[in-house]
């Protein structure tokens, strides 16, 4: 996985992703991969047994991979979330912000570019995955 | 109104910045045009037939003199000299170089301005009713929660990459002026039983190739959670619609699918899983943007007289002006629909004269209409001539509103890379045929609408009289419609039957009139005259 970027301090998980049909069928994998247009639910009741969710990116348009690393990580799952397939630049700073901590794009990405897009913007509107305080908290202390 | 303060600025601006960066990288090669398509729709510029077009988001349709006058500003120094208003309420600019969009957008910053979210998949600018704040007849300014929801949802990381694009609008009156039912999510501001004020919902509304009116998905929602109940929604379309036809990816349709039932039932389920979350915006920052929008200082009883002799202005008065909710005061709309005009089209001469009118008439504030109108919500009575008298010298001042002529049209194949006809040409020919001003306020209240295809910025669906354009075998080719309303009596316009060339519409349109005329009973509209006797009688006039 030579593209392999990590916003994380343990170790890489290198334990190949099933695919939910098969972690389903009582696989004792921890590591599991979500296609588009999976829900992600079905996973919540296993969070603890899991190390590396990898969410896959058909098509750098195709927004359901936000939701899905949203929903995992509100049920509390802290273990690895990984964006895969046509992750580009541009999009990287929202699925920080979702709940992705790792990133396993197709193309490589520009180490310049991606440190300018994660620091662009220093306020945000709404909560989300991430720690970055809504400008409303910020307001009103 | 509202104004930004040091944290909506920094964001619009590092927005700004993104984007310069971005277009850099497109211009250099660094990124090919499908990458950079759907940042620079985001950021509102689109790829016409002849340009760039720029649409710059107006939210909520309110705006300020400074905030004109820079609209006039960019017309002259980056377009063509004008501008053009829109069915959602926004500006578009028609002649826009793509490598001047960065400093545009600069400059719109400078008077809190911006064009996020203008188009694309994500959550549009909001439009809301162009008289709150105004109006006779609302239960409170619907602004504060436009202005709340349009920060929640600029630049919401789960939903910037939704299926197709989402549209929200917010009303607080019976009457409805801002095409509620026609929204993919619609907020109407109610009381409940024990008068505590919310929002009834409407969700999986829309027009495009497959018009559905929304259905109410909740009687009422308390205001604080309407952040929440938002999410809800968003989510459950964004991970069950379908991702493999651009056709059916709007949020109707998956509300079709699902049925009504199962939809809401849902969005409850994720609204009490959103709630545990506590992303709702809390009651102090409602507050601080309320203030915002507190009445102007209204003089307590200036004189309700208004001097009618000249029977010109006397015209106007009733046609254009409205009923204010403060005693000698009115609500004055200025038409963008002179007779041998482009609906919606304003010149930055013109913009600049409405920027002083609103400053020295209107307590600075200034809105824009789906109608494809302008209005200045709180003029004083006594003011009304000095008023009209410089709309009048600045061609501002034609009387149609809600009239045969006050046409509502897409930009359409003039300008348009979707269009299958042209719009503004048969707009000019109807209100040519129409420009008698007895034989208009004869017909009265009649609203036409023209879209150059079938994707219904025109609102042809929701026109008394629509028209849709379509490409038959080479040719432009009109499809005439009846019966449709973006009013709160919401209904979808039928087709008549088979098309017309440009010439032939024109003349079944004036047989439907006809008709209405032979069949209609004291106080009926157009629209209810055709609802009580039916498409028959039209049909025959038009083909028999």
């Amino acid at each position: 996985m030579d593209n392999l970027l990590r916003f994380r301090d343990d170790e890489a998980h290198d334990e190949p992703a099933v695919s939910i049909d098969a972690f389903l069928g009582q696989s004792n994998a921890t590591s599991v991969r979500i296609e588009a247009g999976e829900d992600a639910r079905q996973l919540i009741p296993f969070l603890d047994r899991l190390a590396l969710v990898e969410i896959d990116f058909p098509r750098f348009r195709d927004g359901r991979g936000y939701s899905s690393a949203r929903i995992l990580r509100e049920a509390g799952y802290k273990g690895e979330i990984r964006a895969s397939g046509d992750v580009l630049v541009d999009q990287m700073l929202f699925m920080r912000r979702c709940g992705f901590d790792s990133f396993a794009p197709a193309a490589p990405i520009d180490e310049a570019a991606l440190e300018a897009a994660l620091a662009r913007f220093d306020y945000v509107y709404q909560n989300a995955a991430d720690d970055a305080v809504p400008v409303w908290k910020l307001r009103h202390g | 109104m509202y104004r930004y303060d040091q944290y909506d600025q920094a964001i619009v601006d590092a927005r700004v910045e993104e984007f310069r960066e971005q277009t850099a990288r497109r211009i250099a090669g660094a990124m090919n045009d499908d990458q950079f398509k759907p940042l620079r729709l985001k950021n509102g510029l689109y790829l016409q037939l002849h340009a760039y077009m720029l649409r710059v988001a107006i939210p909520y349709g309110t705006l300020d003199g400074r905030q004109m006058r820079k609209l006039a500003d960019i017309a002259r120094r980056y377009d063509r000299g004008y501008g053009h208003f829109t069915t959602r309420q926004n500006l578009q600019y028609n002649w826009i170089k793509l490598e001047e969009a960065p400093d545009i957008l600069a400059e719109l910053a400078t008077v809190e301005m911006h064009a996020i979210q203008t188009s694309g998949e994500s959550i549009r600018n909001l439009s809301a009713d162009q008289y709150a704040g105004a109006a006779a007849d609302e239960i409170c300014d619907p602004r504060p929660w436009a202005e709340l929801l349009r920060q929640a949802t600029t630049f919401h990381p789960e939903f910037s990459y939704l299926p197709r694009k989402f549209k929200i609008a917010v009303i607080a009156a019976q009457e409805d002026r801002a095409a509620l039912r026609w929204h993919d999510f619609a907020l109407r501001i109610v009381k409940n039983d024990v008068g505590e004020q919310g929002f009834e919902v409407y969700a999986g509304g829309g027009m495009g190739r497959t018009p559905i009116i929304a259905y109410q998905i909740r009687e009422f929602l308390p205001f604080a959670q309407i952040f929440s109940y938002l999410q809800a929604v968003l989510r459950v379309w964004n991970t069950h619609a379908r991702r493999d036809n651009i056709h059916k990816q709007r949020m109707k349709i998956l509300v079709h699918e699902l049925g009504e039932e199962e939809f809401r039932r849902q969005v409850e389920e994720g609204f009490q899983h959103f709630l545990t979350l506590q992303t709702d915006f809390p009651q102090a920052e409602y507050d601080r943007i309320a203030a915002y929008f507190a009445p102007p200082p209204f003089e307590t009883g200036p004189s309700a007289e208004i001097d009618r002799s000249d029977p010109e202005f006397a015209l106007w008065v009733d046609r254009q002006t409205v009923a204010h909710k403060a005693p000698g005061y009115a609500i004055v709309n200025i038409s963008l629909k002179p007779i041998t005009g482009i609906p919606g089209d304003i010149s930055a001469e013109q913009m600049d004269i409405v920027a002083d009118l609103a400053e020295r008439y209107s307590f600075d504030e200034i809105r824009a209409t789906h109608a494809q109108n302008l209005v200045l919500p709180h003029v004083r009575k006594a003011d009304l001539h000095a008023l009209w008298q410089v709309l009048d010298a600045a061609g501002l001042a034609s009387v149609n509103l809600d009239l045969v002529t006050d046409i509502i049209a897409c930009p359409g194949l003039d300008y348009c890379s979707l269009a299958n006809a042209r719009s503004i040409p048969l707009a000019q020919k109807i209100a040519a045929r129409f420009a008698d001003m007895d034989r208009q306020l004869e017909l009265g209240e009649l609203k036409i609408k023209i879209s150059g295809c079938i994707n219904a910025c025109g609102h042809h669906h929701a026109g008394h009289i629509g028209i849709l354009g379509v490409d038959r075998k080479g040719t432009e080719n009109y499809q005439l419609l009846l019966g449709g309303s973006g009013a709160e009596d919401t209904s979808q316009a039928k087709i008549t039957g088979p098309g017309f060339d440009e010439d032939g519409v024109v003349d079944a349109l004036e047989k439907a009139t006809n008709v209405y005329l032979r069949e209609r009973q004291p106080g009926e509209r157009f629209l209810d005259t055709y609802r009580r006797v039916g498409m028959d009688p039209f049909k025959e006039a038009i083909y028999g």
